[in-house]
């Protein structure tokens, strides 16, 4: 079982030979035992990067991404969010323990100065206001793709029509009654991939068959994804997606924003007329063309290369 | 008292049988911090059906999670549990309990059978909009493995509250309910979410905990 498991691993990830996993693997106690698994890319002496992933994803997702900043210099630091990848699985899970587990992935690095910080989707919101609450700590943000608009995921429904909201409002319960026996449905390498593809219809086959042997473990009847069973989208809960605009705009500090423009099902749809409306003044900003959600798997080399002539201004 | 526990996601909720009687439950939802107590409380002495007390997660006898990451919506599922277990239920929530009771009442409006809100620890949250952000990256001082979890405390002392949220689960409890009155507000206490929403609603009514409970038995 052993060899067969490790052949096929070996040759998912043979298709994609610019993925390098991290050169190291930590892990962290972020409270009463609950532990987070930290990754690292570069060398430990060199300029640290802290890096978020999206909801949903893992640090494994910036596979490629990060090997690309760490082959010019940078320490890359990211880790899987709770629930997430080799993460523990927690018993709840909020925003506010996201942006706290994310200060303590920055406590945790030896470093004294204020570093740089760059978040993808859900993980541009987590940097985003980590930098609003501690500006001391942060020299600068990117952002990829996570920069919020008026709307948020809440406006997915109509929130008036009293059906849809009670769908919504009870199908959250319904899925918590049920979460203390959900299990991720097994299936193999290939199949869960495609699975996958219906969220990342963008991204290639070969990039998803290599996200399973990173973010998937497989048991007895399968491959199944190590995400909690029990995360799910919604309900948006209380939060309004509007709260975000004002402290994103308030930060001071160098700022740069890329967004995709072709619009995906795991994307915020923010365009770049209401991007620029609100990112912090004298924001770097690059709307990608044929570009959609995951612009640095899309685009790994392009985007690096941006991110990399930004810190270059002030590293 | 006899306590009996649910399995509910990944934790075990205590559920403590306070009296016992034929027909709907009564459902207790304690505040921020506190426990079911022993004996059931004041004012509900004419219910004649059985009185459960939930203790949320965090609280009394109830797991204490690793992390926090508490949310309303999650102590929400909390007492979802209990209908699921009890079946329909008339819910008595002092403080946080009873901004929880409303956000289930909107979310089960079916299985809830009318809501009290009383004063108690926790009724007022984090105000109506979010305040500026901070973090608290250490655990609180005071973890020991005992309830209530510091982690509650913190968390749901601060959490954004607005009134246009509450009026959402006013409404859907209003119009699938078939209640009216729905929700008796038994507290003084004013928060913004109670004060210019929820006391707007014509399925709402102010009273004390005895006339309240009166008006659902």
């Amino acid at each position: 079982m052993t060899s067969e498991l490790d052949q096929e691993v070996i040759i998912a990830r043979s298709h994609v030979p610019a993925a390098h996993r991290p050169d190291r693997i930590r892990r962290l106690n972020v409270g009463g035992g609950l532990e987070v698994a930290v990754s690292e890319w570069g060398s430990e002496s060199a300029q640290p990067l802290l890096m978020a992933h999206g909801g949903f994803d893992f640090s494994g997702t910036f596979d490629v991404f990060a090997p690309l900043l760490a082959e010019a210099g940078l320490r890359v630091i990211s880790w899987d969010h709770r629930g997430h990848g080799d993460s523990d699985l927690a018993c709840m899970y909020s925003f506010d323990a996201d942006i706290r587990d994310a200060a303590l992935v920055l406590n945790s690095i030896d470093s004294n100065d204020s570093i740089p910080v760059l978040g993808h989707s859900k993980g541009g919101g987590i940097m985003n206001q980590l930098a609003d609450a501690l500006p001391h700590r942060i020299s600068a943000v990117i952002n990829l793709d996570g920069i919020p608009n008026e709307r948020g995921f809440s406006q997915k429904i109509d929130r008036t029509d009293i059906d849809a909201l009670n769908q919504e409002l009870s199908g959250y319960l319904d899925h918590r009654r049920k979460a203390s026996n959900l299990t991720r449905k097994p299936d193999t390498l290939a199949g869960l991939a495609q699975r996958r593809q219906t969220m990342n219809p963008r991204l290639a086959p070969e990039w998803l068959r290599y996200l399973v042997t990173v973010g998937a473990r497989k048991d007895s009847d399968g491959w199944r994804w190590k995400i909690d069973p029990a995360l799910r989208f919604g309900p948006t809960g209380a939060w309004n997606p509007q709260w975000a605009i004002p402290k994103l705009r308030g930060l001071q500090l160098p700022y740069l924003g890329i967004i995709g423009t072709v619009e995906e099902e795991m994307g915020w749809g923010t365009t770049p007329d209401e991007a620029l409306a609100i990112l912090p003044i004298g924001a770097e900003f690059h709307a990608l063309a044929e570009t959609g959600h995951f612009v640095h798997i899309e685009r790994p080399a392009e985007v690096s290369a941006i991110v990399l002539r930004f810190l270059g201004k002030f590293l | 008292m006899k306590t009996t526990f649910l399995r509910h996601v990944k934790t075990d909720l205590a559920v403590h049988e306070l009296q016992q009687g034929s027909g709907r439950p009564l459902l207790l939802l304690h505040g921020l911090g506190e426990r079911t107590l022993s004996s059931p409380p004041s004012g509900t002495q004419h219910w004649v059906g059985p009185i459960v007390g939930l203790d949320f997660t965090g609280h009394g006898q109830s797991s204490l999670p690793a992390g926090g990451g508490y949310t309303c919506e999650a102590l929400m599922s909390d007492a979802d549990a209990v209908i699921h277990a009890f079946g329909d239920v008339t819910i008595f929530g002092r403080g946080l309990g009873g901004y929880i009771g409303l956000l289930l009442a909107g979310s089960r409006p079916k299985q809830v059978r009318g809501l009290v809100i009383a004063d108690g620890p926790g009724l007022d949250g984090g105000g109506s909009r979010p305040s500026s952000s901070k973090v608290f990256s250490e655990p609180p001082a005071d973890i020991s493995n005992k309830t209530p979890d510091p982690w509650a405390l913190l968390e749901l002392s601060s959490d954004t509250r607005p009134g246009d949220y509450a009026t959402e689960h006013v409404i859907q409890f209003a119009q699938l309910s078939g209640l009216k009155p729905a929700v008796a507000v038994a507290a003084i206490g004013r928060p913004e979410w109670l004060e210019t929403t929820i006391l707007n609603s014509s399925v709402v009514t102010q009273t004390d905990i005895a006339q309240a409970l009166a008006l659902f038995q």
